[in-house]
Order: C-alpha cells, then sequence, then structure tokens
C-alpha cells in the first residue's frame, strides 16, 4: 500500500497518497485549478502554466498539475496575486490566438473561451500575434488547424503515448513551434489512423471533425431522395451528454423520434448490424478454431482505425484479420440490396448516412473497392455524435421531452449482444455468444463474460466451451495493442503454442463509447458511466445473443442464405492491404 | 550538375557503421542525425525515414529534433555556404544590410538556395570574432569588417570556383 501523507490545501487538513499532484489533491477537497495541458488521460507535462499556486512559505509559484504535494505543506490554491498571475497567462495565450470565437468549430464549449470568460477578460494588454498557417484538411475525418493551436500538447501526448501512432509533433521551436503532421507532411501522409482522440482531447478549436451535416441536410431537402439513418451503439449513452444529461443515460427511443421528426424516411440500427457482424465472424471464428491448420488468433476487425493501424503497422497480421465488416458497413450494404429490393427502391435513389461516435468510421466509407459492394458507394455520409447534437439542435427538437419510439424494420432490431459492440470486450462478448450456440447447439445459462468487461488496458481470459478451452484477449486504446501482437508475433517465430485464439482491438480508450467522435470532456469517470449504460441496455433487451434475434434469422433465410455463403462473403466481407506508414 | 533526388539516396556505408556503433547508446539518435548531416550536408527526408527503420524511432521524433535545432538543413544546401553573423556586434555594425546586399546581388533571402544551386545563405549567432564586425564567412572562410559593397565582389570569387 502506498504510503499516505498529510498536508493542507488553503488551511484545510487532507491526507492523500504520496504522490498525488497538488492538482488532483486539490480536487479531493473541492478546489479546482484551472489547467489547459494537464488532461486526467495524460502525464502531467506542465506546459500551459495556468496551473500555479503557491506552497505557503515558498516565494516561487509552482505548477499544480506537475508538482507532487509534500508532506505538512499548505498549499494555496486561489489567492488574488495567483488569480492575477493565471489571468496574465490566459492573456498571453490569448495574444497569440484568433479572436474569431463566433466562427470557431468550438464556440460554446471551447476550454479557452471559458477561461476567458471566468477570469473576465475585458481588453488584450499584450500586442497580438497571430501566425498565419494553413488548414489541413487531408483527412476525410479532422481538421487540423494550427493557428487556433495553443501548444498545449494534448493531442501529440495522445496521439504518441495513448495511441502510440506518431502521426502528430512539434515542429520548430521558441514562437515559431507547431504542431504538424509528423515528418511535417500533410496528416493523411503520416501515419494517422482517424481515430480522432487528439480532436477528443483538444481543448480548443485546433482539431475538429469535419463537418458533414451539410450534406445530410441536403439529402432531405433534395425530395427525390429515400433517406436512411443508422446509429451504432455507443451514440445512445453519450449524445444525452450533449442535451444536459448523465453520461450513460440511455436514449436511443428519443433519437429514433429525433430521426423521424428531422424526416428520415427509414431509422435503422447499427446494432442489428452489430448481430450480423457476429454471425459472420463467430462462423468465421469457430471455422478457423475447429479446421486443422487454420490461421489464428483471428483478429477483430470493426474499428476502422485499428484497421489502419493494423495495415500499416503490423502487415505480417493481415492473414489473422476478420474479413468480416464492420457493422456500419453491413448495415450500409443491406440498405442499398436487402432493403432496397423489399421496398421496391433503387439504391441510387437511396442516401444512406449514419451517426457514429467516431471520426475513422468518415474514413472507412472509401477506405477500398469493397465499401462499393452495392454497385456504388455503399454508405454516403457519416456523422459524429457532435454533428449529430448539432443538427437535432439546428432542428429545434425539444430533444429531452420527445418521446421514446421504435426503429424500422426489418434493420432495426437488436440483441443485447449486438449493443456492447459499443465497449472495449463487446466484440469478444457478443461473438462467444455465439459461437458457443455454435460449437454446442446449446444455449449460454449466463450469456455475462465479466472477465472481457472493463477499463484494463489488456484483458485476457481463458473461455471453458464444454471441455474446450479457448484462450482470448481484449486491448482497447491502441497504444495498448503492441504487446498482444508481440506475443502472437514471438509465438508463430518460434513455432510457440499461439497465446490466443481470437483478439478484439478498439483503437479508442474503453471502446467506442470513447471514440473520436463523442461529446467533449470524455474521462474514465464518463467513460465508465458510458460503460454502465451500455451493459444496462443490453440486460434490458429480451434477446441477447445475435443468432436468436429474429430478424436475423429472417435476412439469412430470405436473402443472405447462410453466415459465410458466397453472397454473405460479397456484400459483408472485405480485403486487406499492407500500407506504407507514410505516404511522402 | 546533376543534382540527385532524395528518392535515389540510401544510407551509405560510413552511416551505418556510425549507426550500428552508436544504436544502443542513450543519446544516439543526435550523434546519428550529426554525422548524418555531415555526410549528406542536410537530412534528406528519405534518409529521415531509413533511419527511422533502422533506429525503431517514431519519423516524428527525429523530425522533432531536426526542426528544433537550427543546425539541421531539411533542403540540400548549395555548393558555398554564406552564413552571416547576426549576433549583437554584428548587428549593430550593420549585419541586416549585408544580409539585403545579398539578397540583392544572388537574389535568395536567408534559408534558401539559388536556383543554381551556387549558394546558400544562412543567419549565425556569434563567430566568434567581434572585433571584425560585421563579418560572414563563405564555406568557413571569414571576411570581417565589411561594407554591403563588398559583398558583390566575395559573390564573384566564390561563384563557380
Amino acid at each position: 500500500m502506498a504510503k499516505m501523507i498529510d498536508a493542507q490545501i488553503n488551511g484545510r487538513k487532507i491526507t492523500v497518497e504520496e504522490g498525488t499532484s497538488i492538482l488532483k489533491a486539490a480536487q479531493m477537497v473541492g478546489m479546482k485549478i484551472p489547467a489547459l495541458c494537464y488532461h486526467p488521460d495524460l502525464p502531467a507535462w506542465a506546459a500551459c502554466g495556468i496551473c500555479v499556486t503557491k506552497i505557503e512559505g515558498s516565494p516561487k509559484l509552482v505548477r499544480a498539475c506537475a508538482t507532487p504535494i509534500g508532506a505538512g505543506q499548505n498549499i494555496l490554491t486561489h489567492d488574488p496575486d495567483i488569480v492575477n498571475v493565471r489571468r496574465e497567462v490566459v492573456e498571453l495565450i490569448l495574444a497569440n490566438h484568433p479572436d474569431d470565437c463566433l466562427y470557431c468549430p468550438r464556440n460554446g464549449n471551447c476550454e479557452l473561451q471559458r477561461l476567458a470568460a471566468e477570469f473576465g477578460i475585458r481588453e488584450q494588454p499584450f500586442e497580438k500575434n497571430v501566425r498565419s498557417l494553413p488548414l489541413d484538411d487531408s483527412t476525410p475525418s479532422i481538421i487540423l488547424d494550427p493557428e487556433k493551436c495553443i501548444l498545449c500538447g494534448r493531442c501529440v501526448k495522445v496521439c504518441q503515448g495513448m495511441q502510440n501512432v506518431w502521426a502528430l509533433e512539434f515542429i520548430g521551436r521558441g514562437d515559431g513551434t507547431r504542431i504538424a503532421g509528423a515528418g511535417d507532411v500533410l496528416l493523411n501522409e503520416t501515419p494517422c489512423i482517424k481515430c480522432g482522440q487528439c480532436s477528443a482531447h483538444c481543448p480548443v478549436g485546433a482539431i475538429y471533425e469535419k463537418d458533414d451535416t451539410a450534406k445530410v441536410w441536403r439529402a432531405l431537402q433534395d425530395g427525390k431522395k429515400h433517406v436512411v439513418a443508422q446509429i451504432a451503439p455507443a451514440v445512445r449513452v453519450a449524445l444525452g451528454e450533449a442535451f444536459g444529461l448523465e453520461p450513460g443515460t440511455i436514449v436511443t427511443g428519443k433519437i429514433y423520434a429525433a430521426l423521424r421528426r428531422l424526416g428520415i424516411h427509414a431509422i435503422f440500427d447499427t446494432n442489428f448490424a452489430a448481430d450480423l457482424t457476429i454471425m459472420e465472424e463467430a462462423t468465421e471464428f469457430v471455422h478457423r478454431f475447429t479446421t486443422e491448420g487454420s490461421t489464428l488468433p483471428l483478429i477483430s476487425s470493426c474499428c476502422p482505425s485499428w484497421v489502419d493501424y493494423l495495415e500499416k503497422y503490423f502487415g505480417d497480421m493481415i492473414p489473422h484479420f476478420s474479413t468480416a465488416k464492420s457493422p456500419q458497413m453491413m448495415m450500409a450494404s443491406m440498405v442499398k440490396t436487402y432493403y432496397a429490393q423489399k421496398q421496391g427502391i433503387e439504391p441510387e435513389d437511396i442516401f444512406s448516412f449514419s451517426i457514429m461516435p467516431c471520426t475513422s468510421k468518415k474514413y472507412e466509407i472509401t477506405r477500398d473497392e469493397h465499401m462499393y459492394s452495392t454497385g456504388q458507394q455503399d454508405l454516403d455520409v457519416v456523422i459524429t455524435t457532435r454533428e449529430f447534437a448539432r443538427m437535432i439542435k439546428q432542428a429545434g427538437i425539444d430533444f429531452l421531452n420527445l418521446p421514446d419510439e421504435e426503429p424500422d424494420n426489418p434493420l432495426g432490431m437488436y440483441s443485447g449482444a449486438g449493443t456492447i459492440f459499443g465497449v472495449t470486450g463487446g466484440v469478444m462478448e457478443a461473438a462467444l455468444r455465439t459461437a458457443y450456440h455454435m460449437v454446442t447447439g446449446e444455449e449460454l445459462g449466463k450469456v455475462e463474460f465479466e472477465m472481457v468487461r472493463g477499463l484494463e488496458g489488456i484483458k485476457s481470459a481463458e473461455i471453458d466451451i464444454k471441455g474446450t478451452k479457448v484462450r482470448v484477449a481484449v486491448a482497447h486504446q491502441m497504444g495498448n495493442v503492441e504487446e498482444i501482437m508481440k506475443q502472437i508475433r514471438e509465438a508463430k517465430a518460434t513455432g510457440k503454442e499461439i497465446p490466443y485464439h481470437f483478439v478484439e482491438v478498439m483503437a479508442c480508450r474503453g471502446g467506442c463509447i470513447g471514440g473520436g467522435g463523442q461529446p467533449y470532456g470524455a474521462t474514465d469517470e464518463r467513460r465508465k458511466k458510458r460503460i454502465a449504460g451500455i451493459y444496462k441496455d443490453d440486460s434490458q433487451q429480451t434477446v441477447r445473443c445475435s443468432h436468436n434475434n429474429p430478424y436475423i434469422q429472417t435476412l439469412y433465410a430470405d436473402f443472405l442464405e447462410k453466415p459465410g455463403s458466397h453472397k454473405a462473403h460479397e456484400l459483408l466481407h472485405t480485403k486487406y492491404v499492407d500500407r506504407p506508414l507514410y505516404q511522402k | 550538375m546533376p543534382v540527385s533526388t532524395t528518392e535515389e539516396l540510401k544510407i551509405t556505408d560510413g552511416l551505418m557503421e556510425f549507426v550500428q556503433e552508436w544504436k544502443n547508446k542513450p543519446g544516439n539518435l543526435i550523434m546519428i542525425l550529426h554525422r548524418t548531416q555531415q555526410e549528406y550536408g542536410f537530412v534528406p527526408r528519405k534518409i529521415a525515414m531509413d533511419l527511422a527503420k533502422v533506429l525503431d524511432v517514431p519519423l516524428a521524433k527525429i523530425y522533432g529534433v531536426i526542426t528544433f535545432y537550427h543546425f539541421f538543413k531539411l533542403e540540400k544546401p548549395g555548393k558555398n555556404q554564406i552564413s552571416v553573423c547576426m549576433g549583437t556586434a554584428c548587428y549593430l555594425k550593420g549585419a541586416g544590410d549585408l544580409i539585403q546586399e545579398i539578397e540583392n546581388v544572388i537574389g535568395i533571402g536567408v534559408n534558401q538556395t539559388t536556383d543554381d544551386q551556387e549558394f546558400s545563405l544562412e543567419s549565425v549567432r556569434c563567430v566568434g570574432c567581434c572585433g571584425l564586425a560585421p563579418v560572414l564567412t563563405v564555406n568557413g572562410e571569414v571576411y570581417g569588417k565589411l561594407k554591403k559593397d563588398q559583398i558583390a565582389e566575395i559573390v564573384a570569387k566564390h561563384r563557380g570556383a
């Protein structure tokens, strides 16, 4: 057990673990010390200088984020001197920051704007010096606007540390420092995997999602288009935050209702397609698992950032990748084939879009020729949870007072297994529920697999399927995946027994509920609440396993024949290629 | 003179030997980058990418370093390197005028290279002979107590030499 120390915050006694930062210690007694570079996901690195505090008896100001509180110290967090210094730091940052807040994508939820308001800044005492730097809109997912960057470094720490992608770096030094694609090329030419965690952590408007809402509005106005929407699992437990609800509040019914009020013609649920993904992926797994000499482990491929990462960093692992498309793309294929046929609508008259917690999903829709399996682009547009919240507000929909409505059939009803796709471990758990049935022909008594749940970076377990041991591993937050891949590589190279049979990877911390397109402010505290929301949604479903979803059964009976059929392969599976880390 | 494109460049045997020697030592990156610049006159992108692979260091990190330190050049420099001292003494004695005059004579500004690859111009901090201010060096050869009308002569002396 860690050593505990006694200290004081503004004269109030506090006992904390040795090594606790002043900032965290202050939080424990209800004092909020402002900071722009600090984020609880990241190591403190004292870049912005706003969190300065005083240690009583010392003439120095210390940065609360990076200074551990010492035994016996009394920390002053908010005396008038400190507030003045902080105000001046904010003023200095503002001197290098554009003033076009009204036209900024972060207008209303910018951390710098909020601090300027809180400190009551009314004038610019320092000479304005805003550098003119070009916007980087090279990726389909995120936009980098270095002019707005305050050099807090959160994006760099996220990209290099948490995600281990190394697509962003500081270029230059001193007042010439700027944020740029690694190697000073456009972001799309770097190893960027479009996960958007940089945008989710940016305190200002320097990195943000590409806004595609105009395309949806246009399609709705067109009048000739049959507009079809799908919503991802993780959206339903986070969208409410944009309307003041607690993280984890399930708003699925209100989302359907809002979509109907926007004039969407058919409202489907990506959760249904997650069930479909499970049918294909579990079939693939059971086939590989029971066929001598098959390539194992099977590695999940639902996360487009993970797909991109694997293609760039672990090209040798491609044969291990599940060929099943992601739920988003499976739904898109079914909308423009199965649904179009059923409704007698020409696929080209359909405008199909999705609402995703994810910026990378915008990239996925055009990533290769398999995303055109219906003879045209399968999915027309992706908008993130944040964009969807804006659309609801623009449309004047009183979201909180909407009734709960139902999705449309035949692609709307989902099982509990479908909904848990939105959290780390969920794809694995959903697949195990169905794989158990496929192997044994029986139903599970207890469908929960708790050992793959939770926020631990790497989770591994041995599952007993009636005497057959299945070893599984689950990783989330891209930086955690390397270890698993190395274990597999090493086992293959040395001819040892493979460490796992089935591996699930999601690029974002906590899985899609912590996605780069979700409402701002994700911390582990919020992630846990969103995760709890997802598992609650699962437990509330009458059908808990994908193979028991009656609409899935009908889809196979009427259209796809059986999991892994030729038709399923044409529409629901894809291929992967080894990609260079740098395009330039 | 044929200018080799960065695509054709490979890590030379000499550089590779140096890399192998330093690979596992702490602080190796900066040493290897110094050696790289010594080898090519600058840090070519292709070589930086090759080094990233050999050293298992992200290219992001390499560019973080080579753009942080002014010493490193990212573009192939001209045959003749003109360095104008902008240290305090030289600055006060009119080094800015020298740079302006060079721009007039060879048509390039600081950190640029002439199209014919003859000259590159850089401004440097103290060269260490303030008594001779203002000072510039061409390929290390020092010219002191300069007046701007001497620039054309110095350029002519080195052109094509």
